[in-house]
């Protein structure tokens, strides 16, 4: 690995673990997400909540825990800025990513790479 | 033009759809699975085979489908990104496209911790609405995923699913919108048992034009007796069953509980009808395929309407 890439992810991974219990994605859209990080969901959904949130918000899996898209939805509409960035389709995860540094692939346009299946539906 | 399917024509011209769910075979013999859907013949005008159902292994989908196919009854396919990654739901598609399976329900699926293999490992390298739009773009793109050419595009009415009563509530309604622009043809949602806020759920859809663009059919659940109605409200993830109705049901003699049921559905039905926006109902008789041809009855639903096989395309092989 290259010492860059090294020391980058030694500044984000405990940063985005500590306050976003950060799952090193590689590819974060916490700002479509109101700030709650979507790898957290035991389903890994980057499009909103499943049909199985318990009427009290808590989670399906975890009883204890509450939904990752019930916070996802709460936070976004406390954002001032991407407020209706929630409502974006996602695009599937690209699983090359995991473990690298989200913000070395922001910058290098990596993690806007989608499949040439799904860019062909940019538009909708 | 033709529709794509039976389900689909009856909808695009206006009728009040019945589609209903065949429980799940655990059988190798397909009579098992003709015996139950042989049932819902004429009451019905598509059947919904559910994959592993509350994550408790059952014969596939894409299987139960098929068998559906030979005995000219329509199959609606469901589909979860739980138990596949994103080649083995798409080579699904593809083969139950070539069997001759036209409409489809895409979901995330119940999680495995509420199946019979609760240490299995959880896939979802896609999510729900990911998996509407592959779909989506197989059929109207002619590629996969990867953008590689299909020699031939499948023909498909793509179904998803929401669930109007699961919090966060004012989500759901965008939710389902996110669907409809990845290429959802239609809903099916999740068992109404609370009318009012399924109401203000469609009154959401409503004001997001989402009627125009898609079709809603909610899911009307049949208890057949108090002690199903308890496990539903404390077992199946995101349900929510008002404590009326377990009570309900708990106050008529056990003898008489199925009959109540039936009761309580057709209730159901003819108040969802009533809303506007809403396109049809989805039946579920819990292994009681017989409940559902009484509701459809009771709830003058039958008989159901015919469809010149000329209308469609490609229904059958």
């Amino acid at each position: 690995m290259r010492v860059l890439e090294r020391l980058v992810l030694a500044a984000e991974k405990p940063l985005k673990e500590a306050i976003w219990d950060c799952r090193m994605c590689g590819q974060c859209i916490l700002h479509s997400t109101g700030l709650s990080c979507p790898m957290r969901c035991p389903k890994n959904l980057r499009n909103g909540p499943c049909g199985g949130v318990r009427a009290d918000g808590n989670c399906e899996v975890y009883a204890d825990k509450r939904c990752v898209w019930v916070e996802a939805w709460e936070g976004s509409r406390r954002l001032p800025i991407f407020k209706d960035h929630i409502l974006h389709l996602q695009k599937p995860v690209d699983w090359q990513l995991q473990g690298t540094s989200s913000w070395i692939n922001l910058v290098s346009g990596r993690d806007q790479v989608a499949p040439r299946g799904w860019e062909a539906n940019a538009e909708r | 033009m033709p529709s794509v399917s039976r389900l689909a024509g009856l909808l695009q011209a206006g009728r009040f759809v019945v589609t209903a769910e065949l429980s799940s075979s655990n059988s190798a013999d397909p009579e098992a699975t003709w015996r139950r859907a042989e049932v819902l013949r004429g009451s019905v005008d598509a059947i919904n085979c559910t994959d592993n159902t509350g994550a408790h292994v059952h014969m596939a989908s894409l299987a139960a489908a098929h068998l559906l196919v030979e005995k000219g009854l329509e199959p609606v396919m469901q589909l979860t990104v739980r138990d596949r990654n994103r080649l083995a739901l798409q080579a699904d598609l593809l083969g139950a496209a070539a069997l001759g399976i036209r409409n489809l329900v895409l979901m995330s699926g119940d999680d495995v911790t509420a199946g019979d293999h609760p240490d299995a490992r959880r896939i979802y390298d896609i999510d729900s609405l990911q998996l509407v739009e592959v779909a989506a773009t197989m059929r109207d793109r002619g590629t996969y995923l990867s953008g590689r050419t299909l020699e031939q595009a499948p023909s498909f009415f793509i179904g998803a699913v929401e669930n109007p009563f699961a919090p966060p509530l004012e989500f759901r309604p965008l939710r389902l919108q996110k669907k409809v622009r990845a290429g959802a043809d239609f809903i099916q949602t999740q068992l109404v048992f609370d009318v009012p806020l399924f109401a203000r759920f469609m009154t959401m859809v409503m004001d997001l034009g989402l009627t125009e663009k898609v079709f809603i059919i909610p899911s009307i659940g049949i208890p057949r007796s108090a002690r199903g109605a308890h496990f539903m409200r404390e077992k199946v993830p995101g349900l929510h069953v008002p404590d009326e109705l377990v009570a309900r049901l708990e106050k008529t003699p056990p003898a008489r509980q199925a009959e109540e049921g039936i009761k309580i559905a057709v209730e159901l039905v003819q108040a969802v009808r009533e809303i506007p926006g809403v396109a049809g109902v989805h039946l579920i008789g819990i292994k009681w395929e017989e409940g559902v041809v009484q509701v459809a009855d009771a709830a003058g639903l039958l008989p159901r309407p015919t469809l010149s096989p000329l209308a469609t395309v490609g229904g059958s092989r």
